[in-house]
This record gives C-alpha cells, structure tokens and sequence, in this order.
C-alpha cells in the first residue's frame, strides 16, 4: 500500500487558436491535485503554436514545467500523431499518470495514448483518485444515471476529466518552458485536416457553466429568439431536447440527454421540457436545475431545485425583464 | 467494399439503474436490451455507403450468447453477416483488442463504432482498434461520406466542426447526424434469421483495471416553486441563494 512511487505527473494542455480554455485550466488545476497528493511535479505538454505568454498561465494552476511542441505538422489535431507525441513525452518524463480533458480532442486522444503506454484508462473522471489500496477513480456512467468507481492495476495510468467535475484551482509555481522536439511519423499523419468551422460568438456546450435548454413547448423553431436573448444575458450556452433536435428545429450538437451530450453546469434552466428519463440521465448531475413548464406533473419538477408552473411564453420575457434589470 | 460495423448489446434507454451484489454488478433482472442506438446510426451509415451493391456490411459484437438477440437485431436492420467474439465484454481495452484482433485477419476498408454505448459511455472503443490497427481514428463524427477512395468526415468540435479526409483504411465513431438510425422491416426480421452469424473465441490480453463499485446520484432535494405570477423572483433567488449568476 503506498509503496508505488509516482515519478511524475503529464497533463495534456489543448489549444484552440493558441489559447487554453477553461476545461484547460481545469484539467491542469485537477493534475495538480494529484501531483500534490503523491508529493510530485506536474509537467505540461502544449502541442501547436502557443505564445510563451499564454504557455506561462499554466503555471498559476500548478505546473512547474512545460514541454512546448510547436512543429509545423502538428498545427492541426491529429489525434494518432498526437497521441505518439503525448506518449513520447510521458515517457520522458518518468510520468506514469497522464490527465487530459475530456473534450471532444480527448475522447479520440486518451484511448489511443492508453493503448501506446499499456495504461488503463478512466474516462470522465468527476473526482481525484483514491489511492488507498490501489488506485481507484470515480466516473459517470449509464449516461449519468450512476457513477462507476474504477480500479486500475496498470502501472501506467490515462485519465480524462469531464468538464466542470472539479473546477478550477490556483496554485501559482514557478513555470519552466522547455521546447520538445518528438520523433513524427509521416504514417501517423495521413488523417488531414481540410477545414475547421467554430462559432466564435457562441459558448460551447460540453464546458459551459451556465446553460438554457428548451424542448417541444416552445412550439417551433420560430419561437427560439426568446430562449436565445436569455442565454446571451446570462452568458450561457443554448441547449435542447431530443424532439427538438430529432424535428431539425435545433442542431444536433444541442441535443442533451442519453443519446445526446452529457452535461454538468453550474445552472441548467430548462424550459418546455418533460423530463423524460433520457432527458434527466444527460443533466441531472447540473448543480441548480430550474424548470419551466406549463404542466405541473412533469417529471422534470421532482429533480428541479427551482420551478416555475407556467406558460413559457408568459414565464421567460419576466425573467429576461428581471435579469436586464439585475445586470443593470 | 467491406465495412465492420462494432455493436454493443445495451439496457434500453428507459431502463431504471439498479445494482446488485453490494453495488458492485449492475442489476439486469427485468432490463430489456437493445443495439446500443449510437451504434445503430453507425450501422445505418454503413447499409446507405453500401446499398446499390457498393458493399458488404458485418456487424461484430464481444458477447456472451445472450447478446444474440441483438445481434439479430442488427443483422434485420441490414447487416450481411455477424460475428460473436464469445467472451463478457469486460472494458473497452479487451473489446477493442478483440475486434482489432479479428479486423487484422479479415481486410476491412472502414471500422465503424457508435461514439460511446450508453452503459460505460467510454467512448474508447474506436480509438483503441484505430491504435491496436495504427490506422486512423476519427471521434465523433457526424457526417460520413465516401467516394471509393477517399472519406470525408465531419468531426464534432467544441463550439463548430471540423472536416478530416482520410485515404486508406480508417476507424471512426458516429454521432447523430450520421445518419438516421434505420428501422427493420418485415423481410429484414425474416432474412436475419438465417443471415451467417459465426461465433469465435476471444484471444487472451492482461487487464488493466475493473470496475469495482457502482454508485447511484444523491437524491436532489425537494423543488422550491416560484409563483408564475412573479417569475421575476427567479434571478434574485438565483443570485443570492443558488449563487450560479
């Protein structure tokens, strides 16, 4: 017990555009953690084109070291040379546990580095491990409706945090930037980006902290402006229901839910929505649910802390109202 | 062209989470299983790439025999053939070992998965066989189109997307938007019935970690209802209370 020693720990730092995001800090807050626990350093890996300015944010949340991977082919994401990179550098480092976020990059990143360092892999962690008596982590699991606590035996270990689990953390260290030059294979970069399309003015989904969802009540696609100017006042990212998506009024990319994206902000309001079992397993480990609906048996009330019974297109333009005068 | 399309044998989307043994095995009394439905788009994907006679479509699964029924399932929605690696699908390393295993002895264009089954919602089976195999990976997708030579593929970013072209074999996971799930017809429910379903063993790897203990979420506490006469109170209650805004 105890007697395995943690040389270091890796944690991978994803860029878009050359600017680490929350989930990022995040991440790197969480390695920390576990660094601190196991009385080691953590290293971060950068791969892309980073400016030494934004390279030295990472060491206010822990790390003492950055191994920077600005080469040219890597510009773009390309998770089987990435994953070699990633790799590479753990072994390097002497790291043997490697955190990463569990973005949309991580879910194709994390299974191909565990493969690479024969490492087990926990995805969707919500809490640092436990090492009493091995190495166990908690995870979500049947899509939210419980959480899996996994015990790994590997000597190598992958872990990827799901966004919002553990928030971020200071812990400001001197930060040391080390430029890393790894062995590219031509084979591992045959998947070629063509071309990348983000909308800039929104707030991505999977990592908000604040999120407003709406579902077949609104009616029609027509009738979003509403739900849109509520999560533009509260900085938050739109979300909606399976029916929604299914009829084309919303994209895919907002359904949340079982067969849709899992989601854990700080405030999900959800507006004209039931509450169907599929719905709950996506949002329910939100931390303040509020509930819109004109149906007072709507399942969705037993799992809200907050509810409004109550058209919404009477509902919401109040709440729009109060929050305009609330930001003043 | 040939296609392996994975499929995961999944309690039903309704099903209630429930666990046994002290919480460390999930409860399967009464649970009704289905093709896990992201794996489901996958196999749509795959039908449409191969309809006209382009292709061949295999669907494979790592279960134990009761997973059988599923299987079928797949095999009415449209699938050629299938296979059973005959062992409990312990993790997603030993899944994908096994599917990688048998992808190395029969010659696949393209691996389809769904982008994680609603169980372990690991979404690391892909990526793995697309490591096992060093070809590409390409995660939650959703688009897939394919000219013979080349696929084009529309990965899910944060916030956008972005477009991949990939010559040469690939793996990849399918969101929705993939396709519509296809839904079996009469003549598919019968043909499934003798469509080739070969049954083999699974090869021996180390495992890496279990699952050891299963938690369910603490129960939230009760609703606190806000008068729609008065909704604005919401914000401040927000604001003081919950402290979110």
């Amino acid at each position: 017990m105890g007697l395995e020693v943690y040389m270091s720990v890796l944690v991978y730092v994803e860029q878009v555009d050359g600017k680490f995001k929350k989930s990022v800090f995040e991440a790197v807050s969480y390695a920390k953690a576990i660094a601190n626990s196991q009385h080691t350093n953590l290293t971060a890996i950068s791969i892309g084109n980073v400016a030494e300015s934004e390279l030295k944010e990472l060491g206010k949340y822990g790390a003492s070291k950055v191994l920077n991977v600005a080469a040219d082919q890597l510009k773009n994401f390309v998770n089987q040379a990435y994953a070699a990179v990633i790799a590479e550098a753990s072994q390097k480092e002497g790291a043997n546990i490697v955190v990463l976020s569990n973005s949309f990059s991580g879910k194709g990143l994390a299974p191909r580095i565990a493969v690479k360092l024969k490492a087990g892999l926990i995805d969707g962690a919500v809490e640092i491990p436990n090492f009493e008596g091995g190495f166990s982590v908690k995870k979500t699991a049947f899509s939210g409706k419980a959480f899996a606590i996994t015990t790994l035996s590997s000597e190598n270990k992958v872990l990827s945090l799901n966004p919002n689990a553990f928030g971020i953390k200071e812990n400001p260290t001197e930060i040391s930037i080390e430029n890393f030059s790894p062995d590219i294979k031509p084979t591992d970069l045959t998947a070629i980006v063509k071309e990348i399309v983000r909308a800039t003015d929104k707030i991505s989904l999977p990592d908000a902290e604040l999120v407003v969802s709406a579902g077949r009540g609104l009616k029609g696609p027509e009738n979003w402006g509403m739900i849109e100017e509520l999560a533009d006042l509260l900085g938050a990212a739109t979300a909606c229901s399976k029916p929604v998506s299914d009829a084309d009024w919303r994209p895919h990319s907002e359904h949340v839910g079982q067969t849709g994206i899992a989601i854990s902000p700080n405030l999900y309001i959800a507006i004209g929505i039931s509450g169907a079992i599929q719905h709950l397993a996506g949002v329910s480990s939100s931390k303040v649910i509020v509930v819109i609906n004109k149906d007072p048996e709507a399942p969705f009330f037993k799992v809200a802390d907050y509810g409004i019974v109550g058209d919404a297109f009477e509902v919401v333009p109040k709440i729009i109202t109060a929050l305009k005068a609330h930001k003043g | 062209m040939k296609i392996l399309v994975c499929i995961s044998n999944v309690p039903d989307t309704t099903t209630k989470i429930t666990f046994t043994n002290d919480n460390t095995q999930f409860n399967t009394a009464g649970v009704q299983f289905i093709v896990n439905p992201y794996d489901e788009i996958a196999l749509s994907r795959a039908i449409e790439l191969c309809e006209g006679g382009k292709g061949t479509v295999t669907v494979i699964n790592v279960g134990e025999s009761s997973t059988e029924p599923t299987i079928r399932k797949a095999l009415a929605i449209g699938a050629d053939d299938a296979v059973r690696i005959d062992a409990s699908p312990r993790d997603a390393y030993f899944t994908a070992f096994q599917i990688a295993e048998y992808a190395k002895a029969n010659d696949f264009d393209m691996i389809l998965c769904g982008r994680e089954s609603i169980d372990y919602n690991g979404s690391q089976v892909a990526a793995m066989i697309g490591e096992f195999l060093a070809i590409p990976s390409i995660s939650i997708i959703k688009k897939l189109d394919f000219d013979g030579t080349t696929a084009k593929l529309e990965r899910e970013i944060e916030g956008g997307k972005e477009v991949v072209s990939v010559t040469g074999k690939f793996v990849a996971s399918c969101a929705e938007g993939t396709a519509e799930a296809k839904i079996p017809n009469m003549r598919g429910i019968m043909s499934a019935r003798t469509k080739p379903l070969q049954v083999i063993e699974a090869k021996p790897i180390e495992m890496l970690g279990e699952i050891t203990k299963f938690e369910t979420p603490a129960p939230r506490g009760s609703v606190k209802l806000i008068d729609s006469a008065t909704a604005e109170q919401l914000i401040n209650l927000l604001h003081t209370e919950a402290k979110v805004i």
